[in-house]
């Protein structure tokens, strides 16, 4: 199973770095390498909304308590 | 030998003797009775109740006249939520029927239901109920909040109910940027609850999931019923992921709908709560850009406020320094002011100096005839010495 971030995960991390960015006093090349991972997870978290069909899969148990899905067509 | 005895046929014969075994006799007994009756309705109380381990469940059903022993055998047994309690009013469903070995009239019951509507269905219910009471687990603060965003979605239902074509339906209309993950389990008959735990556990480690749903279509109440199970309860009641309960129609409560972090009225209506529209997150990205990008516009002017905030400064020290230095420079003056001989001179004395600029301090240094200048409080004028000084 992927461990990508999800989408929530790239939200928290894009309100920390505006926080971040709205707060703190930061040395403008650490202001710059936060703006420039904001912009890159927005990228991210749009290109997540753009899916158009849903992904639905099947879990199956696998050997050894492993967990593996397999596609399934409702 | 009495008229109706010949109700038996030839067996009046089975011994020389002309007598009946008993057997013989039960036997007759027996057939006769099952082919006397058909299936029938029973009411009446139960008493002297006693479930065997083999599965199998013998009580007394009476009345205030009579009583009769009935069985009712495993495979029927187990399809009840729960054991009649002493005393309970039940109707049941039976065939009469004579067991040999005890010459005991009895009957074997397929179905009980209490004649109150639900009555074993209620009984079951309120004990696990109690139980999960008792342990706390029906605490609304045990509920959690679902999460905004979920793109990882475990469904624990039967791949071929509706419950999932719903869920499925739903979230691909309103979010599809998510993943459906389906936990297949049987929702109904023997296998339900045992299989319904294990897929609760199983979604429970998927890596990655946001919330859980577990839940089926509408259906009867027996059909419900592995949604008030305790062991399914209490497994979703122990679930680390935030669940959904979805069970049936909107009437039907199930005991999981008591336990879970929140209860939807119908799988689909789980699928409604737990996705967001798609233009809510669109949303969300939106105003966080925009936070980006004025947290950077914001920093700059903050920076460039800063260095004006530094130049001001820097003047300001400047001039601080001219001016303290200039008055240093009056003070300065004014002390070389005070010191001055010429100071004298504005209380009115003046001094005399020859052409050389040499101070004629004595009457000696007059001579008669001779010109020197006499310095005054404003200026200089010239003299001429009338009458030389001697001593």
């Amino acid at each position: 199973m992927s461990e990508q971030p999800t989408f929530r995960e790239e939200l928290e991390r894009l309100e920390a770095i505006v926080r971040a960015l709205e707060d703190t006093d930061l040395d403008l090349d650490q202001a710059i390498g936060l703006f420039e991972e904001g912009v890159g997870r927005l990228k991210t978290a749009r290109k997540m909304l753009e899916a158009t069909d849903l992904t639905v899969k099947k879990v199956i148990r696998g050997a050894r308590g492993s967990i593996r899905t397999d596609d399934l067509e409702l | 030998m009495s008229p109706e005895l010949d109700l038996f046929g030839p067996s009046s014969t089975d011994t020389s003797s002309g007598a009946l075994t008993v057997s013989a006799v039960t036997g007759r007994a027996k057939q006769l009775v099952e082919a006397g009756f058909r299936v029938l309705w029973v009411k009446g109380e139960v008493a002297s109740f006693k479930a065997y381990r083999s599965g199998h469940w013998y009580f007394t059903l009476r009345d205030e006249l009579a009583q009769v022993r009935c069985v009712m055998w495993r495979d029927n047994a187990r399809r009840l939520p729960a054991q009649p309690v002493e005393g309970i009013q039940v109707f049941v469903e039976c065939r009469p029927t004579l067991w040999e070995e005890r010459g005991e009239f009895r009957l074997t019951v397929r179905r009980m239901i209490a004649t109150e509507a639900d009555g074993l269905w209620e009984l079951q219910l309120q004990r696990a109920r109690d139980a999960l009471e008792r342990d706390g687990l029906l605490d609304p603060a045990r509920r959690r909040n679902l999460p905004r965003f979920p793109m990882r979605i475990a469904v624990v239902t039967s791949t071929d109910g509706a419950a999932l074509r719903d869920i499925a339906s739903v979230l691909g209309r309103r979010w599809p940027a998510a993943e459906l993950l389906v936990v297949p389990a049987q929702v109904q008959g023997d296998k339900a609850e045992q299989q319904l735990c294990s897929a609760l556990e199983l979604a429970d480690r998927i890596p990655g999931v946001d919330v859980i749903i577990v839940g089926r279509g509408g259906g009867s109440r027996e059909d419900l019923w592995a949604f008030n199970a305790e062991a399914v309860a209490r497994t979703v009641a122990d679930m680390r992921t935030p669940t959904v309960s979805a069970v049936g129609h909107e009437t039907d409560i199930a005991l999981t709908d008591l336990v879970a972090d929140l209860r939807a009225p119908t799988p689909s209506a789980a699928a409604e709560t737990v996705a967001p529209s798609r233009k809510d997150a669109l949303h969300a990205v939106d105003h966080l850009a925009r936070r980006l990008a004025h947290s950077l516009a914001n920093r700059t002017i903050v920076g460039r406020e800063r260095l004006e905030r530094t130049g001001d400064r820097l003047l300001a020290a400047v001039q601080g320094q001219i001016e303290r230095r200039e008055r240093r420079l009056g003070e300065l003056a004014g002390r070389l002011h005070a010191l001055s001989p010429l100071r004298v001179l504005q209380r009115g004395y003046a001094v005399a100096r020859n052409d050389q600029g040499q101070v004629l301090k004595t009457v000696r240094q007059f001579a008669t005839g001779q010109r020197f200048r006499l310095t005054v409080q404003d200026g200089d004028i010239t003299a001429v010495t009338e009458r030389g000084g001697s001593t």
